[in-house]
């Protein structure tokens, strides 16, 4: 009986690992700056997370099917000048240009699948595609998102800040839409065994596709937010999320192969990443050198994960 | 055993596949009735996986036709038409995806299972599959595949291919599907097979193990070369006629008069030794030029004490267990420990001991090819060329290049995990006079097999029983109820 019970706890431990990791660097944030721990002050510390989590939702779409994205980051930006230039002028033309981008992530899983292309290439080439984009529509940093989205992305919500009400939707429309559903299911499925998933007869190209299209539509809904955030947009505005959102994912428990990911990990993940960035800002520790710590941070982490997994298999 | 419908439930006329130079399938003629077992039997390479993959829709063949229950076409032949008319199958390969529960792999078999509590449902149909097919499984739905063993794993994607679903079951094809069973649930599949056909339906059973055909199987069909060369009901021949047919000699797969010719080695410096946590168990240990065999129910912890050992040669910090010398590895579960699929077949041989063929900081390819072309002979592979990718191998010839990779090291300890699991009559003949031989040359083998017949070959065996040696057997002590008087001890107290 108590073997079982140990393995339990240790596997315990790995889901509330994210978790607790998140809590621990909140807690050593409000230490260093109690005026933090306040409505207005969460707004401030995690408003940066809410686009991220949305793009690290996209990210684990692609993680989920053992593939990876590195134009995640570039897409949002491009969205993001589309919604600071076409949107508030021609409405129209901007949501097919969105429902166009989405179609193209669609077609890159197709492709993915049906030719059997690494997608870290594909994928790679498609960053360059939404870059000149970007460019083509805002060749200087500049436009103005419309009115209704800064607005809407500046509402005071009610009893909890909105960065904490927009993780709790995003995760659980995550682990909804891919822990709980019989479509998740089948993602992860084919992230863990292709021919398995092949050989009882699904069409492993619409399925590529359809996790490629969702994650387009993660990262147009990332971009959007991001532009109401901010305003106005550049075309390298978000360019950093394909590694950060990569981290993030990891960060909250999945795997680059295999098919593991966790929804509410990698929400967690992306505050964390978030918080990270501000709590080296308190410590006054030179801008130059937070990104080197973010590194620190993600490497302990995980390192604490190696740890738990090695004790998991001994239990 | 006679069937009282004879109506023919799928034709296949000169089925032809190529893969590559290699050429699987020439013209093949089969057929399979209702209410039929067909034992389907041959060689490595004989293209029996192919013949399953295109009557399953996964493959399509070159030329040829396939008529199921009566219709024509094999242009419209898929995946997918073949589960709506009734067509599965359990493949030799595991598919079942590791990182999904039961009931989440059950839901991708059978998409049928809608609305908001599917997960429960297929986990209750699954359950209920294995409690018909295996009573005693101590398989839940909610558990991870990943944490399974592969034989439970085995289990379970033979239960979910036997569940009922929206779509009709009339054929079931199993490829090697007791090849990690151990023998008490082998037991199980095979009654449950007879069941199965008893209600009308049909089902080919691809395996080596002739015992298992003749005691299930209706008809045999032996395959040689990509052809159908004989077609016989099993009341009607016998064991040798079946092995002659295959194109092997005829003798036996080893049982102790053949076997026991070369006596252990007596005296031997010891190599291998293993100390037991707990008093009341055994302690185990090895000689030099020994072949240990290592048996009990498959999952029982004797992969474990493999790596294990192979961690101890390597270094690893291990105060149970002492290893003498450096260790080689045998695979048994070659697609995810053995083989590495992107390689050409000699440099899958040569990997284990490329510092033989070292030049500098170089490989020496020709002595590399040199090599590899020695241990193709050695062992008979059948290829056209030695640098084609491993895959356009059929699985026993990848097998056996696993074998030459192994022994071709300089390693005096080869642990061996199953390796034969899938391989052919011929191919396990050779490679048993290979251990032979080199184990009279001072090399100790460490063997675990799921096999019976295979611990004849060995000087001495220890039964594994939940992890912990509880016996040791001497070959003329060794019989089959002795063995599983010790499995299932323990089990039942």
């Amino acid at each position: 009986m108590s073997p079982v019970l140990a393995k339990r706890g240790v596997h315990m431990l790995h889901t509330l690992l994210p978790a607790m990791a998140l809590t621990l660097l909140l807690g050593a944030v409000f230490w260093r700056q109690p005026r933090a721990m306040s409505y207005f002050g969460i707004n401030l510390l995690l408003d940066l997370a809410i686009p991220l989590m949305f793009a690290t939702l996209a990210q684990m779409m692609i993680l989920a099917v053992s593939d990876l994205d590195l134009s995640i980051g570039p897409f949002v930006s491009l969205v993001a000048s589309i919604g600071a230039t076409l949107l508030p002028t021609r409405p129209a033309l901007a949501m097919l240009a969105l429902a166009a981008a989405v179609g193209a992530y669609a077609l890159a899983g197709a492709v993915i699948e049906s030719r059997r292309l690494p997608s870290i290439v594909v994928t790679l080439g498609l960053s360059f595609v939404w870059l000149g984009c970007a460019v083509l529509l805002l060749p200087t940093p500049g436009g103005l998102a419309p009115g209704w989205l800064s607005s809407a992305m500046a509402y005071r919500t009610p009893w909890l800040p909105m960065p904490i009400w927009m993780a709790l939707v995003a995760a659980v429309l995550g682990h909804a839409l891919i822990t709980r559903s019989a479509f998740g299911t089948l993602v992860r499925g084919l992230g863990g065994n292709p021919a398995a998933v092949a050989r009882v007869g699904w069409s492993l190209v619409r399925v590529r596709a359809g996790v490629y299209a969702l994650a387009g539509v993660f990262g147009v809904i990332a971009g959007l937010m991001l532009v109401g955030q901010t305003t106005s947009a550049d075309p390298n505005i978000a360019s950093r999320y394909t590694l950060v959102s990569i981290a993030a994912v990891i960060l909250g428990g999945g795997k680059f192969v295999g098919g593991y990911v966790s929804p509410v990990g990698a929400v967690i993940g992306a505050l964390t990443m978030t918080l990270a960035a501000s709590f080296l800002t308190f410590l006054d520790i030179a801008p130059d050198w937070q990104v080197g710590m973010q590194g620190l941070i993600l490497i302990v982490v995980l390192g604490l994960r190696a740890a738990i997994d090695r004790l998991e298999r001994i239990a | 055993m006679t069937n009282s419908i004879s109506e023919i439930l799928f034709e296949v006329r000169d089925a032809a596949k190529a893969f590559g130079a290699v050429q699987a399938l020439r013209g093949v003629d089969f057929q399979i009735t209702r209410g039929e077992c067909i034992g389907l039997v041959g060689h490595n390479g004989a293209g029996k996986s192919t013949l399953m993959n295109v009557l399953s829709g996964t493959l399509t063949p070159d030329r040829g036709e396939l008529h199921f229950a009566g219709r024509a076409g094999r242009s419209d032949w898929g995946v997918r038409e073949a589960q709506r008319l009734g067509v599965r199958s359990v493949y030799q390969e595991l598919s079942l995806c590791a990182n999904l529960s039961l009931a989440e792999n059950m839901r991708i078999a059978q998409p049928q299972l809608k609305g908001w509590n599917w997960r429960v449902n297929a986990g209750s149909q699954l359950e209920a599959s294995l409690d018909r097919i295996f009573p005693g499984h101590g398989l839940r739905a909610d558990q991870v595949v990943a944490d399974l063993s592969i034989g439970k794993r085995q289990l379970v994607e033979i239960a979910r291919a036997f569940t009922p679903g929206a779509q009709p079951l009339e054929l079931m094809i199993l490829d090697e599907p007791t090849s990690s069973l151990d023998s008490h649930a082998a037991g199980q599949l095979l009654a449950y097979i007879r069941e199965f056909v008893a209600h009308g339906k049909s089902c080919i059973l691809i395996s080596h193990k002739l015992r298992e055909i003749f005691n299930v199987a209706d008809r045999v069909v032996v395959m040689r070369d990509g052809q159908v060369v004989e077609s016989v009901r099993t009341d009607q021949t016998s064991r040798d006629r079946l092995v002659a047919a295959m194109g092997q000699d005829e003798q036996a797969t080893g049982f102790a008069g053949e076997a026991s010719t070369t006596a252990g080695p007596q005296n031997a410096p010891l190599v291998v030794k293993v100390s037991s946590p707990t008093r009341t168990r055994m302690e185990m240990n090895a000689g030099a030029g020994e072949v240990i065999g290592l048996a009990g129910l498959a999952g029982h912890g004797q992969t474990g004490l493999l790596l294990r050992l192979q961690a101890a040669s390597a270094g690893a910090a291990d105060c149970a267990v002492w290893v003498d010398g450096a260790t080689s590895f045998v695979a048994g579960d070659r697609q995810t420990d053995g083989v590495f699929g992107l390689w050409s077949i000699a440099r899958n041989m040569s990997v284990g001991c490329l510092s033989q063929f070292r030049r500098g900081l170089l490989i020496d390819l020709k002595k590399e090819r040199d090599r590899a072309e020695q241990w193709r002979q050695r062992l008979g592979l059948v290829t056209p060329g030695l640098d084609l990718p491993i895959y356009s191998l059929s699985g026993g010839n990848q097998q056996k290049v696993l074998f030459a990779r192994a022994l071709g090291s300089t390693a005096p300890i080869i642990l061996m995990d199953d390796p034969m699991r899938g391989v052919d009559v011929g191919t396990k003949h050779d490679v048993y006079a290979l251990i032979a031989d080199e184990a009279r040359r001072g090399r100790t083998f460490i063997w675990y097999t799921t096999e019976f017949d295979e611990l004849f070959h060995c000087d001495r065996v220890y039964v594994f029983n939940n992890g912990e040696v509880v016996g040791e057997l001497s070959r003329a002590e060794l019989n089959e109820e002795r063995v599983l008087n010790m499995s299932f001890e323990e089990i039942a107290a």
